[in-house]
C-alpha cells in the first residue's frame, strides 16, 4: 500500500514540497523536524536561505553568535559550518521529495493506479510544479555551490552515492526543465494563490540566464530580456504601494509572482519572514504595536544605510530604518544599537490591524517579484543583450524609482544609468529580500577589494576575498557521505 | 523424658568444627554454645526440634529423635555450594555457572529511602553504573553495563521482572519505570554481564541483562511482616549568587544609580532558592504475609508510600499489591508460579526549570505583589504583558503549574513447570506472561499564569493550559521450553540441555490534546498514536559438566522482530563458555586455603534490536502535519504528507564479547571475590550520520555504520574478618574500569569528518558541546581551549589556537575528557554484634567530566539588563567576569569526580519479642551523607554530563521499623 493511491494524497505530498520553502516540520512551529543536525527553527530553507545571501553581505549583522552565524557574517565559513549544511541539506531534501512525487505522477503510474482523466490532469499539473521547484532548488544549489551532487527522478530511495554534475551540465538541465515547464503551467495569474504558474518560470529563466557568464561562463543577456519581457508584459503589475508588499496582508498585493507562504495560525515557523522581522525589530521600536515579537538580534551594516542618499524614508520610502537610539556604524558586532534597525516588514494589515500571531507572522516572503524583472532588463540591456532598447532600460528602471518616491522626482537621467547605479538600486529596492551575494557575485564585487563593508572577511574594514568564496563549500558531512564528491577550492 | 544430648557442630564444606555457634531448644528458652572445639551439650526430649544457627551460616532445624549424639553440618549463608542463581530461562547451580553474572540478594541491597528498585544496587555490582536522574521521589536511573555499547540506539539493559522482560519504553507519567514496583517485595536483582550469560536473551542483550526476582512464600508457618520507615530529606547546596544587597551594587556599579536597569531593583531580601525548597518528608509501609495454605505456599503483601520531593510541590505516592501462590500438584511433578502485581501511583511532577528561575530572580524582589494581575505573584512586565524571555517567578511557576499522572501498572505471570512422569530427568515450562499499564496525566495552568502568557489571533489573551495524556501499554509473553537434566555417572558427567521458543508482543497507544485553559486555543492537536512490535524467538542451551571440575555452555538464539524488514528479520547469536574449577583438582581439593578457584572464558554475540522508539524505522512512510503546519492553496490550507526517512536495511547492531574471569575463595571463603577482564566489540552500530545528498527524505539517517569497543577490568573482594558468635564483620568492595573508543563512524574514511555532534546545550542556539567521533570515547567534549591570563582569570573569547593557523575558527575545537567515568569504585561494609547491626555503602566514580551549563550560559553579565527587566546571576561569574557566554570555553567542563556516601544505617533487634518467632527491628538510617567532589556545581553525579538544574538530592535521615512475627 503507497498513499499515491489515493488521488487525493498527492495535492498533501505538493503542499509539502511547496511547504518545503517556509516549514521546518509537520508540527509547526518546531517539532518533528524534517531536517536534521540543527536547531530546527534555524532550519528553514528561507532561512538559511537569507543568512547566506543578504547575512554575507552588507545587508544585515547579527548580534548572536549561533552556530554557523559568525563565521558566515564575517565570511570564514568552512565547509563545517552548521548553517550551510542546513541550506544544502534543505536543497537536496527539497529536490528528493521533488524526484519521489515526480516518479509516483508519472502517466504510466497513474493509469495503473485507476485514475479517471480528471485526477489525471490535476495530477499532471501537480507534477509539473513539483518540477520547477526541484529546478528552482536546482538553481539554488548551483548558485551557491556550481557543482553539486544529481538527482532525478530515476535514482530510486536507497542507499547509493550519486555522482556531482558538472555546473555546465546543471545550467543545460535546469534551463532545459524550465523550458518545457513554460508550456506545462497554468498562464501568469490563473492558479491559486500559493502556486505558481509560468510567469514564475520566466522569471527563473531570466535569473538564470542574466547570471549565466558567472555559472557558465558564456553571456546570455538577450535571453534574459525575452524572459524578463515575459513577466512584464504579463497580468502581473508593479504594487504601488512598496510597503505593501511586506505587510500581514501582503498576499492582497500585487506584483509578487511566487510568495512563499507564511501564517500565525496554519503556518507556523521560527524560519522565514518571521526570523527576518522578528530579529530586526528590538523592544524600543514598539514592537507590539507591529504585530511582532521583538527579538533584537539583526541590523542593517553601514554601507546598506549608505545606498540610500537620504536614508530619513521622506524622500526615497523604501529606506525604512530605525535611527533612535541607533549608532550607524556597527564597530562592535554584539551590541544591538551599533547600526541601523531596519522595518522593511510589519506584521500588520494595510488598516494597522495586527497580525493572527505575535510571534509566528503571517507576512508571505516575496520570492519573485516583478520589480526584479524591470531591473533585470535594464541590466541586460545595460550589459549588451537585446531585444529591448536603452530607453526601455531607463524606463524600467525609473517605473521602480516613481514608485519608491510616490512621484517623479527620484527619476534619473540615461547618462546616470549605469551597472553601477543598477547595483546600488538592487540593493534599496530588494535588501532583506535574499538577493544580495548573487549580485555582488555577478557584479565581481563580492570578494574584490574594490567594495568592502564592515566586517567583510573579518576585520571592521573590511578585507578582499579568496576567490572561493565565491561559492560555497561542500558541507564536511557530504563529503564524509558520498566519495564521488570533489571539493572546490576549500 | 528429658536427658542430655551431646552434639558437634561443624563447616559442611570444610568439616571445620565451628565455635560460638548457638543451639537452642525450639518453643523453650533452653539453649547453648558451641566450645572451642564445636561442641555443645544441652537437656532436651526425644520430640524436640533443635534450632543450630550461627553468623554467616544458615540456620538448621534439627530432630533430636532417639539420637544422643549429632553431627551438625552448617553451610555458609551466601556462599553455599548448592546455592542457585536465576539466569535466563531457568537456574544453574552457583557451582556450574560459566559467565560473568552476579547476585545481590535483599540482605545486600542498599538502605535508605529508596523508591527506585535500582537504586538497591548502586554501587554494588562491579561494571554496573546507576546514576539516577536527580533527587525528585521516584526519579529515573540510567543504568550502564560495562559501559554501553551502542551511540544512538537504548544503552539501557534488558531488564526481566519474574521471568517477563519489559519494554524498554518508560511508562508515560512515571519518572521511573521501574518505581512502579515496591522494592521491598524484590529478592534479588541477578546482573547478567557477559555474552555467555546474556546470549540467551539474544537480540536483546547487548547492554546487559538484570534479572528482578519478588519474593515468594514457604513451607512453614505463617509470618507476618511490617516494614516502614519515615525519612526527612534536606538540601544540604546550593548555588551561590549574589545576595539583595550584593545584587544592588552590582546594579549600581555596571549601570549607575540612576539608570533604567537601578529603577527596576525592588526592595525586598528574597532568597529565592529557599522560596522553592523544602523539606522533603516520606513515609512508606509494607506489610507481607507468607506462608502456605493447604500445602500451598503464598505471599501477599500491600504497600503504601508517600514521598514528598525536595522541590516544593513534587509529590509521588504509591501503592502496591502483590500476590504469589507456588502450588504444586501430582507429587511435585507439575509445579505453578503464580505472580500477580498491581500498582496505583499518584505523581506530582514539579517543573526543574523553577531552579533556574531561582537563581536568576531578582533577589531585590519579594515572591508576592498584590498589584500583580498574575496570581498576585510578582512579575516582570513589558507594558501591560509579561516581558518575553525574562525569568520567571519560580514559586509561581511551582504554584501554578498543576502537573500531576495517575499511573496503573500490573505485571503477571503464570508459570507451569511440569516434569514429565515416565521421564523425570525432563521438565516442561510453559511461563504465560502479562504488563499492562494506563496512564492519565493532567497539565493545567490557569490563565492568570505569567509563564503561560498567550495571545491569541483576534488579540485577547488565551493563556494557561489544559493538556491531557494518557497511555496504555499491553505487552504479553508466552515462553516454552524443555529442560532435560542428568547424571551421568558412567563418564562422571552431568547434562543439562534446554530449548525452547518464546513469543512477545508489545502494544502501546499514547494520547496528547492540549488547549489554553479556556479550551480556546490549541496548543497540541489531539493526537493517538498506536504502535506495535514483536518478537518471535528460538532458543538453547547445553551446559555440560566432566568430573565435576570442567564445564562447557553453549547457547544460541534466534531471534526475530518485527522492527525490520523480512530480509533482516531473523539473527542468530551464538555463545561459548568454559569454565575449569582448578579448586577440585586433586592438588587443591584438599588445600585448607583454598576454598574456591575458577578459571571461566566466555566468547558470544549478542544484538541490541531497540534501536529506536520507531516501531517501523525500516519503512517509507508517510506522516500528516499537524494543522500549525500546513500550507496554503487558494483559500484552503492543505494538510502536508511528509515521506520519512527510512534504511529499508536497518537490522541491529551486533556485540562480540570476549571475557576472561577468575572467582577465588580463600579461608573456607572468608576471602572470596572475582577478576574479570573483557572486550566488547560493537559492529554495525545503530548510527545517525549523515547521508549521501539527495538519497533519502532526510539528511541523517539512523542506519548501521560504524563500530565501537569497549574493554575493560572488573574486580570484586568480599571479606569477612571477623566472623564469631556475638561479632560478625562482612565488607566488599569493587572496581570497575572501562574504556571506551569509537573505531568507525561513516561509510568512508575520511580524515576531515570531524564527527557527530552530541550533548546540546542551553545558551544560543543549536550549540553542542560533545562529539562522537572515531578513535575517542563516545560523548566526549568537544570545546575550545581556554586561554588565561597571569592571574589565572580566563580571558574572554581568547582560546588556544590549536591548529596554528593563526585564527581562532571552529577548526581549533578539540576533544576534552569524556562523560563516562575511568573507573568506579563501590565500598559496603555491615557489622553486625549481637543484636546491633551497622551498614554503610558509598561509591566513587572517576575520571567523568562534566559540562557546567547552567553557569556557561548564566555566570556573565549579558542578560544582568535587558531594558525590561533585571536578573540575577551565579556567584561564580566572579571566577570569569565573562560580559557574555563563552559557551564552548573548556573553562565550564569540570573533573568531577566524586566519592559519594550513599547510606549509613544502625539497627536494633529486639529478639523473641512476642515468642521466638518475633522481632522488632529499629534502624536509623542516613542517606546521602556527603559528596567529596572538587566539582562546583550542585551535584557531580550528572548522567551523560550535562549540568542543566538537576534535581538535587536530598539528605535524609530515615527512622526505621521491621516488626516480624
Amino acid at each position: 500500500f503507497t498513499i499515491y493511491e489515493d488521488p487525493a494524497a498527492y495535492r498533501n505530498v505538493l503542499a509539502k514540497i511547496y511547504g518545503g520553502l517556509s516549514l521546518t516540520g509537520q508540527v509547526g512551529p518546531d517539532g518533528d523536524q524534517d531536517v536534521l543536525g540543527i536547531d530546527e527553527g534555524t532550519s528553514s530553507y528561507l532561512r538559511t536561505y537569507w543568512y547566506m545571501q543578504d547575512g554575507t553581505t552588507e545587508m544585515a549583522l547579527w548580534i548572536w553568535n549561533d552556530p554557523g552565524i559568525p563565521e558566515l557574517q564575517t565570511n570564514s565559513w568552512t565547509p563545517s559550518n552548521e548553517i550551510n549544511m542546513g541550506m544544502y541539506s534543505r536543497i537536496f531534501y527539497q529536490i528528493t521529495l521533488a524526484n519521489e512525487f515526480i516518479r509516483e505522477s508519472a502517466p504510466g503510474r497513474l493509469q495503473d493506479r485507476g485514475f479517471n482523466q480528471t485526477q489525471q490532469n490535476e495530477i499532471a499539473l501537480y507534477r509539473a510544479e513539483a518540477r520547477f521547484l526541484r529546478a528552482l532548488s536546482y538553481y539554488h544549489a548551483m548558485d551557491f555551490y556550481r557543482s553539486v551532487p544529481f538527482v532525478t527522478e530515476d535514482d530510486l530511495v536507497g542507499a547509493f552515492l550519486p555522482d556531482q554534475i558538472s555546473t555546465q551540465d546543471l545550467f543545460d538541465y535546469i534551463e532545459s526543465e524550465l523550458l518545457e515547464l513554460e508550456d506545462l503551467l497554468v498562464e501568469p495569474l490563473q492558479n491559486v494563490y500559493g502556486r505558481i504558474d509560468k510567469a514564475a518560470v520566466w522569471m527563473l529563466l531570466a535569473k538564470l540566464y542574466l547570471n549565466a557568464e558567472v555559472y557558465i561562463g558564456t553571456a546570455k543577456y538577450t535571453e534574459t530580456i525575452t524572459y524578463a519581457k515575459k513577466v512584464i508584459d504579463s497580468p502581473y503589475e508593479l504594487e504601488s504601494n512598496y510597503e505593501r508588499l511586506f505587510m500581514a496582508d501582503n498576499d492582497q498585493a500585487k506584483g509578487i509572482i511566487f510568495p512563499v507562504v507564511a501564517d500565525g495560525i496554519n503556518a507556523q515557523t521560527w524560519g522565514g519572514v518571521t526570523m527576518i522581522a522578528c530579529s530586526s525589530w528590538a523592544s524600543d521600536m514598539n514592537a507590539q504595536a507591529f504585530g511582532i515579537n521583538p527579538w533584537g538580534g539583526n541590523r542593517a551594516r553601514r554601507q546598506l544605510i549608505e545606498k540610500f542618499p537620504d536614508y530619513s524614508g521622506e524622500t526615497d520610502q523604501r529606506a525604512m530604518f530605525f535611527t533612535q537610539d541607533r549608532i550607524m556604524s556597527a564597530e562592535v558586532i554584539a551590541e544591538f544599537s551599533n547600526g541601523f534597525s531596519v522595518m522593511k516588514y510589519k506584521n500588520i494589515d494595510i488598516n494597522g490591524i495586527p497580525g493572527s500571531n505575535i510571534e509566528h507572522l503571517d507576512i508571505d516572503f516575496p520570492l519573485f517579484r516583478i520589480a526584479d524583472a524591470y531591473l533585470m532588463l535594464a541590466e541586460a540591456v545595460l550589459r549588451g543583450g537585446s531585444g529591448a532598447s536603452s530607453s526601455d532600460a531607463l524606463a524600467a528602471v525609473n517605473a521602480i524609482r516613481d514608485r519608491a518616491f510616490g512621484d517623479e522626482s527620484g527619476r534619473i537621467l540615461a547618462s546616470e544609468l549605469t551597472l553601477e547605479f543598477i547595483l546600488d538600486e538592487r540593493a534599496r529596492e530588494f535588501y532583506w529580500e535574499a538577493y544580495r551575494r548573487t549580485d555582488l557575485v555577478r557584479f565581481g564585487k563580492y570578494t574584490s577589494a574594490d567594495y568592502l563593508w564592515e566586517w567583510k572577511g573579518g576585520i571592521y574594514e573590511g578585507r578582499e576575498l579568496p576567490n572561493h568564496f565565491n561559492w560555497f563549500p561542500i558541507p564536511a558531512s557530504d563529503m564524509a557521505a558520498n566519495p564521488n564528491l570533489r571539493q572546490s577550492g576549500y | 523424658q528429658q536427658r542430655t544430648v551431646t552434639g558437634l557442630v561443624v563447616d559442611s564444606q570444610s568439616g571445620e568444627s565451628i565455635p560460638g555457634a548457638t543451639v537452642m531448644v525450639q518453643g523453650t528458652q533452653r539453649g547453648t554454645v558451641t566450645s572451642t572445639d564445636g561442641d555443645f551439650s544441652i537437656l532436651a526430649t526425644n520430640e524436640d526440634v533443635l534450632r543450630i544457627s550461627y553468623i554467616g551460616y544458615e540456620s538448621r532445624f534439627v530432630s533430636v529423635g532417639e539420637r544422643s549424639h549429632l553431627i551438625i553440618e552448617l553451610k555458609l549463608e551466601t556462599f553455599s555450594f548448592d546455592e542457585v542463581v536465576v539466569i535466563g530461562y531457568g537456574q544453574v547451580r552457583r557451582d556450574d555457572a560459566t559467565g560473568a553474572l552476579v547476585s545481590v540478594s535483599s540482605r545486600d541491597f542498599n538502605r535508605g529511602a529508596i523508591t527506585s528498585p535500582q537504586e538497591l544496587i548502586a554501587g554494588r555490582v562491579s561494571g554496573v553504573q546507576i546514576t539516577s536522574a536527580g533527587g525528585a521521589p521516584g526519579s529515573g536511573a540510567a543504568i550502564r553495563i560495562r559501559g554501553g555499547s551502542s551511540l544512538s540506539a537504548s544503552n539501557e539493559p534488558l531488564i526481566v521482572i519474574d521471568g517477563v522482560p519489559v519494554d524498554n519504553d518508560g511508562v508515560s507519567g512515571m519518572r521511573n519505570p521501574l518505581s512502579t514496583i515496591n522494592p521491598s517485595d524484590i529478592e534479588s536483582f541477578t546482573v547478567l554481564k557477559d555474552a555467555s550469560a546474556t546470549a540467551i536473551y539474544g537480540s536483546r542483550a547487548s547492554n546487559g541483562v538484570i534479572i528482578i526476582t519478588t519474593r515468594s512464600g514457604q513451607h512453614g508457618k505463617i509470618r507476618f511482616n511490617y516494614d516502614a520507615n519515615v525519612s526527612v530529606g534536606i538540601k544540604t547546596n546550593q548555588i551561590e549568587v549574589f545576595d539583595a544587597e550584593e545584587y544592588r551594587q552590582v546594579i549600581y556599579d555596571r549601570f549607575g544609580e540612576n539608570s533604567n536597569a537601578a529603577n527596576l531593583l525592588g526592595n525586598s531580601r528574597t532568597n529565592w532558592q529557599d522560596e522553592i525548597f523544602q523539606t522533603a518528608i516520606g513515609h512508606d509501609h509494607n506489610f507481607s504475609m507468607a506462608g502456605a495454605y493447604m500445602d500451598v505456599p503464598y505471599r501477599f503483601s500491600v504497600g503504601y508510600s508517600d514521598q514528598s520531593g525536595l522541590l516544593k510541590t513534587s509529590d509521588m505516592k504509591r501503592y502496591t499489591a502483590s500476590m504469589n501462590l507456588t502450588p504444586t500438584f501430582f507429587d511435585d511433578h507439575l509445579k505453578v508460579t503464580l505472580s500477580l502485581r498491581g500498582m496505583f501511583n499518584e505523581n506530582r511532577f514539579a517543573p526543574t526549570g523553577a531552579i533556574g528561575n531561582a537563581i536568576l530572580y531578582d533577589p531585590t524582589k519579594p515572591v508576592f505583589d498584590e498589584n500583580s494581575p498574575y496570581g498576585g505573584y510578582t512579575t516582570w512586565m513589558d507594558g501591560d504583558r509579561p516581558a518575553s524571555f525574562s525569568p520567571v517567578n519560580p514559586v509561581a511557576q511551582l504554584n501554578q503549574r498543576d502537573d500531576t499522572s495517575e499511573v496503573f501498572r500490573s505485571i503477571g505471570s503464570a508459570k507451569f513447570d511440569y516434569r514429565f512422569h515416565f521421564l523425570p530427568e525432563l521438565v516442561a515450562t510453559l511461563n504465560l506472561g502479562y504488563d499492562y499499564s494506563n496512564t492519565d496525566g493532567t497539565v493545567v495552568i490557569p490563565e492568570n499564569a505569567a509563564f503561560a502568557y498567550r495571545r491569541a489571533a483576534d488579540g485577547t489573551d488565551i493563556s494557561g493550559e489544559h493538556r491531557v495524556y494518557t497511555q496504555d501499554r499491553k505487552n504479553q509473553l508466552l515462553d516454552f521450553y524443555l529442560n532435560y537434566n542428568r547424571d551421568l555417572p558412567t563418564i562422571q558427567s552431568r547434562i543439562d540441555l534446554m530449548g525452547g521458543y518464546s513469543w512477545q508482543h508489545f502494544w502501546r497507544e499514547d494520547y496528547v490534546h492540549a488547549t489554553s485553559i479556556n479550551r480556546q486555543y490549541l496548543i497540541a492537536p489531539e493526537r493517538t498514536i498506536p504502535t506495535e512490535n514483536y518478537l518471535v524467538s528460538f532458543f538453547g542451551r547445553m551446559n555440560y559438566s566432566l568430573m565435576e571440575r570442567y564445564l562447557l555452555t553453549l547457547t544460541v538464539r534466534h531471534d526475530g522482530t518485527s522492527r525490520f524488514s523480512k530480509d533482516n528479520r531473523f539473527g542468530t547469536f551464538p555463545s561459548l563458555a568454559a569454565a575449569w574449577r582448578i579448586n577440585q583438582e586433586s592438588f587443591l581439593q584438599n588445600s585448607s586455603v583454598v576454598s574456591n578457584l575458577r578459571l571461566r572464558l566466555g566468547y558470544g554475540v549478542t544484538g541490541q534490536q531497540y534501536i529506536t522508539s520507531d516501531n517501523y524505522p525500516y519503512l517509507a512512510r508517510y506522516s500528516l502535519s499537524q494543522s500549525t503546519a500546513r500550507y496554503r492553496f487558494g483559500d484552503d490550507w492543505v494538510t502536508m504528507a511528509r515521506p520519512s526517512g527510512y534504511d529499508a536495511n536497518l537490522k541491529w547492531e551486533e556485540t562480540t564479547t570476549y571475557n576472561v574471569g577468575v572467582d577465588f575463595g580463600f579461608y573456607n571463603e572468608r576471602i572470596n571475590g572475582s577478576i574479570e577482564l573483557y572486550h566488547r566489540e560493537t559492529t554495525d552500530l545503530i548510527n545517525e550520520i549523515p547521508v549521501a545528498a539527495g538519497t533519502n527524505f532526510t539528511n541523517i539517517l539512523l542506519t548501521n555504520v560504524g563500530s565501537l569497543e569497549n574493554r575493560g577490568v572488573e574486580f570484586n573482594l568480599n571479606l569477612r574478618p571477623v566472623v564469631t558468635s556475638d561479632l560478625f564483620w562482612e565488607t566488599g568492595f569493587n572496581f570497575t574500569y572501562n574504556k571506551n573508543e569509537i573505531t568507525k563512524l561513516t561509510v568512508v574514511d575520511d580524515p576531515g569528518y570531524q564527527g557527530a555532534y552530541t550533548g546540546v546545550i542551553s545558551g544560543g542556539t543549536g550549540n553542542y558541546a560533545k562529539i562522537h567521533s572515531v578513535g575517542k570515547p563516545a560523548n566526549s567534549f568537544f570545546v575550545y581551549q581556554q586561554v588565561y591570563d597571569e592571574n589565572k582569570m580566563p580571558i574572554a573569547g581568547l582560546y588556544g589556537d590549536r591548529n596554528g593557523d593563526g585564527e581562532i575558527t571552529i577548526d581549533d575545537r578539540y576533544h576534552f575528557h569524556s562523560s563516562a567515568p575511568k573507573f568506579l569504585l563501590g565500598l559496603s561494609s555491615r557489622v553486625e554484634y549481637k543484636d546491633w547491626d551497622f551498614s554503610f555503602a558509598g561509591r566513587a566514580s572517576i575520571g567523568n567530566f562534566v559540562y557546567n551549563d547552567f553557569a556557561a550560559s548564566n555566570a556573565n553579565y549579558r542578560y544582568t539588563y535587558s531594558n525590561t527587566y533585571i536578573q540575577n546571576l551565579p556567584k561564580s561569574v566572579l571566577d570569569t567576569n565573562f560580559e557574555s557566554q563563552e559557551l564552548l570555553s573548556d573553562f565550564y567542563v569540570r573533573d568531577a569526580s566524586f566519592f559519594r556516601m550513599d547510606n549509613i544505617s544502625l539497627g536494633y533487634r529486639f529478639a523473641d519479642l512476642i515468642n521466638q518467632n518475633s522481632s522488632l527491628r529499629l534502624s536509623i538510617t542516613v542517606q546521602n551523607v556527603f559528596v567529596i567532589t572538587d566539582y562546583e556545581g550542585l551535584d557531580p553525579e550528572v548522567f551523560n554530563g550535562m549540568d542543566i538544574n538537576v534535581y538535587p538530592r536530598p539528605t535524609t535521615f530515615l527512622l526505621g521499623v521491621n516488626l516480624e512475627f
